[in-house]
Protein backbone atom coordinates (compact mmCIF):
# COMPACT_ATOMS: atom_id res chain seq x y z
CA UNK A 1 0.00 0.00 0.00
CA UNK A 2 2.98 2.32 1.14
CA UNK A 3 4.59 2.40 -2.60
CA UNK A 4 1.50 2.56 -4.13
CA UNK A 5 0.92 5.70 -2.53
CA UNK A 6 4.66 6.88 -3.06
CA UNK A 7 4.25 5.56 -6.90
CA UNK A 8 0.98 7.73 -7.36
CA UNK A 9 2.74 10.96 -6.03
CA UNK A 10 5.69 10.12 -8.30
CA UNK A 11 3.34 9.58 -11.32
CA UNK A 12 1.74 13.01 -10.46
CA UNK A 13 4.82 15.16 -10.09
CA UNK A 14 6.00 12.92 -13.67
CA UNK A 15 2.98 14.24 -15.10
CA UNK A 16 3.07 17.86 -13.52
CA UNK A 17 7.11 17.52 -15.45
CA UNK A 18 5.43 16.37 -18.78
CA UNK A 19 3.16 19.34 -18.81
CA UNK A 20 4.96 22.26 -17.45
CA UNK A 21 7.47 21.55 -19.64
CA UNK A 22 5.13 20.99 -22.38
CA UNK A 23 6.34 17.93 -23.69
CA UNK A 24 2.85 16.23 -23.60
CA UNK A 25 2.43 18.77 -27.06
CA UNK A 26 3.55 16.79 -30.19
CA UNK A 27 4.13 19.99 -31.86
CA UNK A 28 7.07 20.75 -29.35
CA UNK A 29 8.63 17.24 -30.01
CA UNK A 30 8.26 17.59 -33.59
CA UNK A 31 9.78 20.95 -33.45
CA UNK A 32 13.01 19.60 -31.40
CA UNK A 33 13.13 16.51 -33.71
CA UNK A 34 12.47 18.87 -37.06
CA UNK A 35 16.92 19.88 -36.80
CA UNK A 36 16.89 21.53 -40.84
CA UNK A 37 12.92 23.23 -39.91
CA UNK A 38 12.58 26.10 -36.99
CA UNK A 39 14.66 24.06 -34.77
CA UNK A 40 12.66 23.85 -31.04
CA UNK A 41 15.00 23.18 -28.46
CA UNK A 42 12.55 23.19 -25.55
CA UNK A 43 13.29 19.04 -25.34
CA UNK A 44 16.70 19.32 -25.17
CA UNK A 45 16.12 22.08 -21.67
CA UNK A 46 14.08 19.29 -20.27
CA UNK A 47 16.14 16.29 -21.03
CA UNK A 48 19.25 18.06 -19.47
CA UNK A 49 17.65 18.81 -16.45
CA UNK A 50 16.11 15.81 -15.77
CA UNK A 51 19.60 14.96 -16.46
CA UNK A 52 21.09 16.83 -14.48
CA UNK A 53 18.96 15.46 -11.42
CA UNK A 54 19.60 12.04 -12.10
CA UNK A 55 22.74 12.22 -12.81
CA UNK A 56 23.77 13.40 -9.71
CA UNK A 57 20.62 11.32 -7.73
CA UNK A 58 21.00 7.87 -8.66
CA UNK A 59 24.75 7.37 -7.51
CA UNK A 60 23.71 8.26 -4.18
CA UNK A 61 20.88 6.12 -4.12
CA UNK A 62 22.39 2.73 -5.00
CA UNK A 63 25.23 3.09 -2.74
CA UNK A 64 22.47 2.20 0.17
CA UNK A 65 21.82 -1.13 0.80
CA UNK A 66 18.24 -0.90 -0.24
CA UNK A 67 15.36 1.16 -1.01
CA UNK A 68 13.17 2.94 2.00
CA UNK A 69 9.78 0.59 0.71
CA UNK A 70 11.22 -2.57 -0.84
CA UNK A 71 13.31 -5.04 0.52
CA UNK A 72 16.05 -4.47 -2.62
CA UNK A 73 16.92 -2.56 -5.73
CA UNK A 74 15.00 -3.91 -8.89
CA UNK A 75 17.35 -2.53 -11.56
CA UNK A 76 17.72 -3.76 -15.45
CA UNK A 77 21.21 -6.04 -15.21
CA UNK A 78 21.67 -6.62 -18.91
CA UNK A 79 24.51 -4.84 -20.55
CA UNK A 80 24.88 -6.24 -24.45
CA UNK A 81 24.03 -4.33 -27.35
CA UNK A 82 21.99 -7.03 -28.95
CA UNK A 83 19.43 -6.78 -32.19
CA UNK A 84 16.08 -6.75 -30.12
CA UNK A 85 17.61 -3.35 -28.44
CA UNK A 86 18.70 -1.35 -31.81
CA UNK A 87 15.77 -2.95 -33.57
CA UNK A 88 13.52 -1.55 -31.12
CA UNK A 89 15.10 1.78 -30.68
CA UNK A 90 14.74 2.09 -34.33
CA UNK A 91 10.72 1.11 -34.56
CA UNK A 92 10.58 3.36 -31.57
CA UNK A 93 12.08 6.22 -33.32
CA UNK A 94 10.21 5.80 -36.13
CA UNK A 95 6.63 5.99 -34.30
CA UNK A 96 7.83 8.76 -32.34
CA UNK A 97 9.04 10.76 -35.19
CA UNK A 98 5.78 10.04 -36.62
CA UNK A 99 3.60 11.37 -34.41
CA UNK A 100 5.51 13.73 -31.54
CA UNK A 101 4.51 11.18 -29.15
CA UNK A 102 6.09 8.31 -26.78
CA UNK A 103 4.72 6.44 -23.87
CA UNK A 104 4.78 9.34 -20.65
CA UNK A 105 3.03 11.95 -22.63
CA UNK A 106 0.74 10.11 -24.46
CA UNK A 107 -0.45 8.38 -21.19
CA UNK A 108 -0.45 11.70 -19.24
CA UNK A 109 -2.08 13.58 -22.72
CA UNK A 110 -5.24 11.58 -22.22
CA UNK A 111 -6.39 14.05 -19.40
CA UNK A 112 -6.88 16.02 -22.55
CA UNK A 113 -9.91 13.73 -23.88
CA UNK A 114 -8.26 15.09 -27.42
CA UNK A 115 -9.43 11.64 -29.36
CA UNK A 116 -5.97 11.05 -31.07
CA UNK A 117 -4.56 10.62 -28.02
CA UNK A 118 -6.83 7.98 -26.75
CA UNK A 119 -6.38 6.17 -31.05
CA UNK A 120 -2.58 6.67 -30.23
CA UNK A 121 -2.65 4.99 -26.31
CA UNK A 122 -4.60 2.42 -27.99
CA UNK A 123 -2.10 1.40 -30.64
CA UNK A 124 0.70 1.66 -28.19
CA UNK A 125 -1.12 -0.81 -26.04
CA UNK A 126 -1.47 -3.41 -29.30
CA UNK A 127 1.68 -2.63 -30.52
CA UNK A 128 3.16 -3.69 -27.09
CA UNK A 129 1.52 -7.03 -27.26
CA UNK A 130 2.83 -7.56 -30.38
CA UNK A 131 6.17 -6.71 -29.03
CA UNK A 132 5.77 -9.14 -26.39
CA UNK A 133 4.52 -11.86 -29.35
CA UNK A 134 7.69 -11.37 -30.55
CA UNK A 135 10.13 -11.31 -27.66
CA UNK A 136 8.78 -14.49 -27.26
CA UNK A 137 9.10 -15.61 -31.39
CA UNK A 138 12.76 -14.41 -30.94
CA UNK A 139 13.86 -16.18 -27.56
CA UNK B 1 14.30 29.22 -34.67
CA UNK B 2 11.01 28.47 -32.13
CA UNK B 3 11.18 30.45 -29.23
CA UNK B 4 11.54 27.62 -26.80
CA UNK B 5 9.82 27.35 -23.37
CA UNK B 6 12.76 27.73 -21.19
CA UNK B 7 11.34 28.15 -17.71
CA UNK B 8 8.81 26.01 -17.78
CA UNK B 9 11.21 23.26 -19.79
CA UNK B 10 14.04 23.74 -17.25
CA UNK B 11 11.61 23.15 -14.23
CA UNK B 12 9.55 20.45 -15.74
CA UNK B 13 12.23 18.17 -16.38
CA UNK B 14 13.80 19.10 -12.74
CA UNK B 15 10.04 17.17 -11.78
CA UNK B 16 10.38 14.18 -13.92
CA UNK B 17 14.09 14.04 -12.73
CA UNK B 18 13.09 14.24 -8.82
CA UNK B 19 10.17 11.40 -10.00
CA UNK B 20 12.73 9.43 -11.23
CA UNK B 21 14.93 9.94 -8.16
CA UNK B 22 12.23 9.00 -5.73
CA UNK B 23 10.74 6.33 -7.18
CA UNK B 24 14.81 5.23 -7.16
CA UNK B 25 14.94 5.96 -3.49
CA UNK B 26 11.33 4.54 -2.08
CA UNK B 27 10.60 1.66 -4.72
CA UNK B 28 14.25 0.50 -5.92
CA UNK B 29 12.44 1.20 -9.17
CA UNK B 30 13.80 2.89 -12.79
CA UNK B 31 10.70 4.56 -13.89
CA UNK B 32 10.73 3.47 -17.50
CA UNK B 33 6.90 4.57 -18.63
CA UNK B 34 6.41 1.86 -21.26
CA UNK B 35 7.82 -0.74 -18.95
CA UNK B 36 5.30 0.06 -16.36
CA UNK B 37 2.37 0.50 -18.98
CA UNK B 38 3.37 -3.59 -20.02
CA UNK B 39 3.13 -4.15 -16.30
CA UNK B 40 -0.22 -2.71 -16.48
CA UNK B 41 -1.68 -3.73 -19.86
CA UNK B 42 -0.68 -7.43 -19.11
CA UNK B 43 -2.13 -7.27 -15.84
CA UNK B 44 0.85 -8.78 -13.78
CA UNK B 45 -0.08 -9.29 -10.43
CA UNK B 46 2.77 -11.16 -9.35
CA UNK B 47 5.61 -8.61 -10.05
CA UNK B 48 3.91 -4.99 -8.71
CA UNK B 49 0.92 -4.10 -10.58
CA UNK B 50 -0.25 -2.05 -7.56
CA UNK B 51 2.62 0.59 -7.67
CA UNK B 52 2.50 0.25 -11.73
CA UNK B 53 -0.80 0.63 -12.57
CA UNK B 54 -0.67 3.49 -9.37
CA UNK B 55 2.48 5.42 -11.09
CA UNK B 56 0.05 5.67 -14.20
CA UNK B 57 -2.59 6.82 -12.53
CA UNK B 58 -0.64 9.80 -10.82
CA UNK B 59 0.92 10.35 -14.52
CA UNK B 60 -2.80 11.33 -15.85
CA UNK B 61 -3.50 13.06 -12.40
CA UNK B 62 -0.71 15.33 -12.70
CA UNK B 63 -2.32 16.50 -16.35
CA UNK B 64 -5.29 17.25 -14.89
CA UNK B 65 -4.10 19.15 -12.02
CA UNK B 66 -2.25 20.83 -14.81
CA UNK B 67 -5.61 21.61 -16.36
CA UNK B 68 -7.29 22.59 -12.63
CA UNK B 69 -4.20 24.98 -12.11
CA UNK B 70 -2.68 26.47 -14.83
CA UNK B 71 -4.31 25.89 -18.16
CA UNK B 72 -5.87 23.87 -20.77
CA UNK B 73 -2.95 21.15 -22.06
CA UNK B 74 -1.01 22.57 -24.81
CA UNK B 75 -1.74 19.69 -26.93
CA UNK B 76 -0.96 20.33 -31.55
CA UNK B 77 -1.82 16.98 -32.64
CA UNK B 78 0.96 16.46 -35.53
CA UNK B 79 -1.00 13.85 -37.44
CA UNK B 80 -4.01 12.19 -38.52
CA UNK B 81 -5.61 9.12 -38.06
CA UNK B 82 -4.02 6.51 -40.24
CA UNK B 83 -0.66 7.80 -39.02
CA UNK B 84 -1.34 8.22 -35.29
CA UNK B 85 -2.16 4.21 -35.22
CA UNK B 86 1.25 3.39 -37.11
CA UNK B 87 3.27 5.21 -35.06
CA UNK B 88 1.47 4.24 -32.05
CA UNK B 89 1.49 0.26 -33.00
CA UNK B 90 5.44 1.41 -33.38
CA UNK B 91 5.88 3.18 -30.48
CA UNK B 92 4.72 -0.21 -28.64
CA UNK B 93 6.37 -2.55 -30.23
CA UNK B 94 9.56 -0.83 -30.41
CA UNK B 95 9.46 0.12 -26.63
CA UNK B 96 8.78 -3.49 -26.18
CA UNK B 97 11.55 -4.90 -28.12
CA UNK B 98 14.03 -2.12 -27.11
CA UNK B 99 13.44 -2.46 -23.41
CA UNK B 100 12.42 1.33 -23.26
CA UNK B 101 11.74 4.74 -24.01
CA UNK B 102 12.71 8.31 -23.46
CA UNK B 103 12.28 8.23 -19.71
CA UNK B 104 13.60 4.60 -19.08
CA UNK B 105 16.21 4.59 -21.02
CA UNK B 106 17.13 8.22 -21.73
CA UNK B 107 17.03 10.05 -18.76
CA UNK B 108 17.27 6.69 -16.10
CA UNK B 109 19.89 4.51 -18.00
CA UNK B 110 21.84 7.43 -19.00
CA UNK B 111 22.52 8.00 -14.88
CA UNK B 112 22.92 4.47 -14.82
CA UNK B 113 25.59 4.95 -17.33
CA UNK B 114 24.03 1.57 -18.97
CA UNK B 115 25.87 1.13 -22.33
CA UNK B 116 22.03 -0.05 -23.41
CA UNK B 117 20.81 3.05 -22.90
CA UNK B 118 23.15 5.20 -24.70
CA UNK B 119 22.88 2.77 -27.49
CA UNK B 120 18.91 3.17 -27.58
CA UNK B 121 18.95 6.95 -26.71
CA UNK B 122 21.37 7.80 -29.66
CA UNK B 123 19.72 5.82 -32.02
CA UNK B 124 16.12 6.62 -31.45
CA UNK B 125 16.83 9.69 -31.25
CA UNK B 126 18.59 9.45 -34.62
CA UNK B 127 15.85 7.77 -36.55
CA UNK B 128 13.19 10.03 -34.91
CA UNK B 129 15.35 13.05 -36.42
CA UNK B 130 16.00 11.49 -39.62
CA UNK B 131 12.19 10.58 -39.70
CA UNK B 132 10.82 13.67 -39.13
CA UNK B 133 13.39 15.34 -41.89
CA UNK B 134 11.27 12.18 -44.31
CA UNK B 135 8.22 13.50 -43.59
CA UNK B 136 8.97 17.50 -43.77
CA UNK B 137 10.95 17.95 -45.73
CA UNK B 138 11.40 14.87 -48.66
CA UNK B 139 7.81 14.39 -48.71
CA UNK B 140 6.38 17.77 -48.17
Amino acid sequence: MKSAIAALLCGIIFGLGLTISEMVNPARVIGFLDVAGEWDLTLMLVMGSALIVTVVGFPLITRKAHPLLAEKFSLPTKTELDMPLISGAVLFGIGWGLAGLCPGPALAGLASLEPGVFLFVAAMIAGQFIGLRLERVLA
Amino acid sequence: MIEPNVAGGVIGGALIGISSVLMLLLLGRITGIAGILTGVITWNKADGLSWRAAFVIGLVLGAVLYQIFVGPLPMDMQAGTPVLIIAGLLVGMGTRLGSGCTSGHGVCGIARRSPRSFASTATFMLVAVATVFVTRHLLS
